[in-house]
């Protein structure tokens, strides 16, 4: 028994040991996870789904990609265990949302910053656009801005929370138009603020552009500005802010991609940010996400190393005077 | 009768057989503590990938709704209530179980389960317009006063003495408040990273019911060398359809309130069935009865926590804002096959909404059927050894609190409120108090927070707390509710003697 018990420990030690010694040159050779720390359900969750679903194809990762939920605390649960305990051997992926993560780190009271996540490649971009009832006065963010004046800290709008990307617009718009209002973060995310709005229990709401597509696509809403350098090709006849006149730029958007710990092997990043970008541009991927009107918007790892340097820079700022 | 012309959709032999699945699956899911309906849905999400949109519409449909049925079993047979759903399911359930009358609770809950999930399906098919208003009309304040109507059941519920009642109720709401608060995002009271998220509500549920439970168990397994198994006594369908009709103010009770709860965005079902059961307590002739294995108390939870199945998708269907964390995951199943809900739905899709709509009414039909097959077979299960069921309840609990998030935390979570409340039990508290405070302190906090920021910047907390016609009738209900309770127990307490109270109290330990 125990010369048994000694050969097969002998022999796990052999396995790992070649796996070593190979390198990474076979990599991936099992199924890869990746973790999501937002509810099943939930946008990220259902986009991480659509843009994973081709990984198993032989001119993709070759292995499927298995999706985890780490749902909580407006997803610092997740990246906490992103950070502090998730396996760096290339096996464990996760999905970073920008500009939610830079924010909370910046904030305190998480365990994690830009250091410690390597991004691989970036998917989508959802910018935050202003909405108000469909039965609303307000026309244009000219019309919002003035009631904003006549009453100071009188406009109440609705938004997913503080620190996500809607409280970063809400941020961008008091200071470019240089008026106090009164963001009202919600408790159930961006489908609670888009109630509020139709509710009219708020006068306005900043929201994701790919629900409020479909809020007016129903009847329920006007969105009346896109917090984005350009239009969007969902709603080529909203302008954006900057066309309206207030300096806002794309500090906001909600930028959704893959990312690993840090101390992954450089071979294992490489090969990864080599692949992944083109699994996203996959025919059936981006038909997919159309369908489900979710905007893509493929960058590579250096775009994403670049934008997450320059998003730190932005938010510092801007939440500095909080 | 859009939906009549549909329902021949229903019986194509593919679409029959993902119903069937669907159903058979989601009561087998639902029966397993942990795995509540929101989790079972999601689950079932990348199956629906390679379907026919309409046809993966029908199996989350049929999913939803006989895991909230499902859950029933494990709170009958087991004390354990499958989701928050079922927590006032355990209270007359199992007490019915305890004496022997474990088929008749179970025929009795799939019955009422039928017949409120059948309301709320009509109320969605024929109200839907009517019903949107509504689902609107509940801003932050009017949610504030919900969830303080549901703390004034805290007191009355399942428990010897009002005071124990509301202290377990507070402890449950201390509980709340750990983790990153909903609003601010300040932290509170995270000492370990096992709770920086918070304590999930279905990992406390299944350690304060099950982990007692086991203990239990375990205490009793050795010295009465299996005498105290619990036996189940045959019982005819027959009578248990008599026992649905003869009980039908529990169970209009039961119905209604399921149906207006479920119909508000953000409060979902979980506290439909606590509702349902207080309220049908205190318009009960027998109200005395109640927590002793009465019969209404199970139908009237039952009932309403299956019409809450119908009316929580309308917001989600017209609106295209889901209701409930459930309603949240079925968007994005229909998303996922690029259909849009929102008052168009029915004109672009009306294929793939009516046969949505008609497989959840064929469903509940379906889910009751196999319901009373599975409570002619509840015998089996309470016939297991109290040891080997406290080891299979003990892996269920361990694997449903990690299965919800992937977390290890989760278990610790579970396995030490199990411990504590094991504890408090002796003492004559009971768990249901104390997770109802758990579901309650959120909404009503964040619900207080949002509109004295609406109020501050707009009317003024006064004001907006304190007009309009829905507030004063919530405040209304609190009112009533509570004083009905303060007169109920003076008048027990001229009747009831110190001893009667002792024997009340050890008889729930």
């Amino acid at each position: 028994m125990k010369k048994w018990i000694a050969g097969a420990a002998l022999a796990v030690a052999a396995m790992t040991g070649s796996v070593h010694a190979e390198g990474h040159g076979d990599y991936p050779e099992r199924p890869i996870m990746m973790m999501v720390s937002y509810g099943a359900g939930g946008a990220t969750d259902f986009q991480a789904r659509i843009v994973t679903m081709t990984a198993g194809n032989e001119d993709a990762l070759g292995m499927p990609v298995a999706i985890v939920n780490r749902p909580g605390a407006g997803g610092r649960v997740g990246w906490n265990w992103f950070a502090t305990e998730a396996d760096n051997d290339g096996y464990t992926l996760g999905a970073y949302n920008i500009p939610h993560f830079i924010a909370q780190s910046i904030e305190g009271g998480v365990s994690y910053s830009t250091d410690d996540f390597e991004p691989i490649a970036n998917w989508g971009a959802d910018p935050a656009v202003f909405v108000v009832g469909a039965d609303s006065e307000f026309n244009s963010m000219a019309d919002v801005i003035d009631y904003a004046k006549a009453n100071p800290g009188g406009l109440t709008f609705s938004g997913a929370g503080l620190f996500v990307g809607h409280h970063i617009a809400a941020l961008q718009l008091e200071k470019a138009a240089e008026v106090e209002l009164a963001y009202i973060p919600n408790n159930a995310g961006g489908a609670g603020a888009m109630r509020a709005v139709i509710a009219g229990e708020v006068l306005g709401g900043v929201n994701n552009l790919s629900d409020a597509f479909r809020a007016q696509a129903a009847g329920n809403v006007k969105i009346l500005g896109v917090f984005d350098l350009e239009r969007n090709d969902f709603l080529p006849e909203v302008p954006t802010m900057m066309e309206q006149g207030y300096d806002i730029d794309n500090a906001s958007v909600n930028f959704r991609g893959i990312m690993v710990p840090k101390g992954t092997p450089q071979e294992v990043i490489d090969h990864l940010a080599a692949v992944v970008p083109t699994m996203f541009e996959n025919g059936r991927v981006q038909s997919r996400m159309e369908a489900g009107g979710s905007p893509m918007h493929v960058m590579t790892r250096d775009e994403v190393l670049d934008m997450w340097a320059a998003r730190q820079e932005t938010l510092e700022e801007l939440l500095a005077d909080l | 009768m859009d939906f009549l012309f549909y329902m021949g959709d229903v019986f194509t032999p593919i679409n029959f057989g993902l119903l069937l699945l669907g159903t058979v699956g989601g009561l087998i899911l639902g029966a397993t503590p942990g795995l509540s309906p929101t989790m079972a849905v999601a689950l079932l999400i990348p199956f629906t990938f390679k379907l026919e949109p309409q046809q993966g519409l029908i199996l989350l449909g049929a999913a939803y709704t006989s895991t909230v049925a499902g859950g029933a079993v494990s709170a009958i047979l087991l004390k354990i209530p499958g989701a928050p759903a079922n927590i006032a399911t355990t209270l007359d359930g199992h007490a019915m179980a305890t004496k022997g009358e474990g088929a008749k609770a179970l025929q009795l809950s799939f019955l009422a389960s039928a017949v409120g999930g059948l309301f709320g399906v009509f109320l969605l098919i024929f109200l839907t317009p009517v019903l949107a208003r509504w689902a609107l009309a509940f801003g932050p304040s009017h949610l504030f006063w919900l969830a303080i109507l549901g703390v004034t059941v805290i007191g009355t519920l399942d428990s010897s003495s009002v005071v124990k009642g509301l202290l377990s109720g507070c402890i449950g709401l201390w509980l709340a408040t750990i983790g990153f608060d909903d609003i601010m995002g300040a932290q509170r009271f995270i000492f370990h990273p096992a709770v920086s998220g918070g304590i999930n509500v279905i990992p406390a549920l299944i350690g304060l019911f099950a982990i007692p439970q086991v203990i239990t168990m375990l205490t009793k397994g050795r010295t009465g060398s299996n005498a105290e198994i619990i036996t189940v006594k045959r019982h005819p369908i027959r009578l248990a359809f008599l026992e649905v009709i003869r009980r039908k103010t529990a169970l209009i009770i039961g119905t209604i309130t399921g149906s207006i709860i479920g119909l508000i965005p953000g409060v979902g079902g979980q506290i439909a069935g606590l509702v349902a059961y207080d309220q049908s307590k205190k318009f009960s002739k027998e109200s005395e009865k109640f927590g002793t294995g009465h019969s209404e108390g199970v139908i009237a939870a039952e009932s309403a926590n299956n019409a809450m199945v119908g009316p929580s998708l309308v917001p989600l269907l017209t609106l295209s804002i889901p209701g409930s964390p459930t309603a949240a995951v079925l968007l994005g199943g229909l998303l996922i096959h690029g259909i849009f809900p929102g008052p168009d739905l029915f004109m672009n899709y009306p294929q793939v909404a009516w046969t949505f709509i008609d497989s959840m009414l064929i469903g509940q039909i379906l889910m009751c059927v196999f319901g009373l097959f599975i409570a002619g077979l509840a015998a089996r299960v309470a016939r297991v050894p109290h040891a080997v069921m406290a080891a299979i309840v003990l892996g269920l609990a361990v694997f449903g609190s990690y299965s919800v998030q992937n977390s290890m935390g989760d278990v610790y979570v579970m396995a030490s409120l199990g411990l504590g409340m094991y504890f408090l039990e002796r003492f004559g508290f009971s768990a249901a108090p104390l997770v109802l405070g758990l579901i309650l302190g959120p909404i009503a906090e964040a619900n207080f927070i949002q509109g004295s920021m609406i109020a501050n910047a707009t009317v003024g907390t006064g004001t907006y707390f304190f007009t309009g016609w829905l507030n004063w009738a919530l405040i209304g209900i609190v009112l009533v509710s509570v004083s009905y309770s303060i007169w109920m127990e003076i008048a027990q307490r001229r009747y009831t003697t110190k001893e009667e109270a002792v024997a009340k109290e050890e008889a729930v330990s």
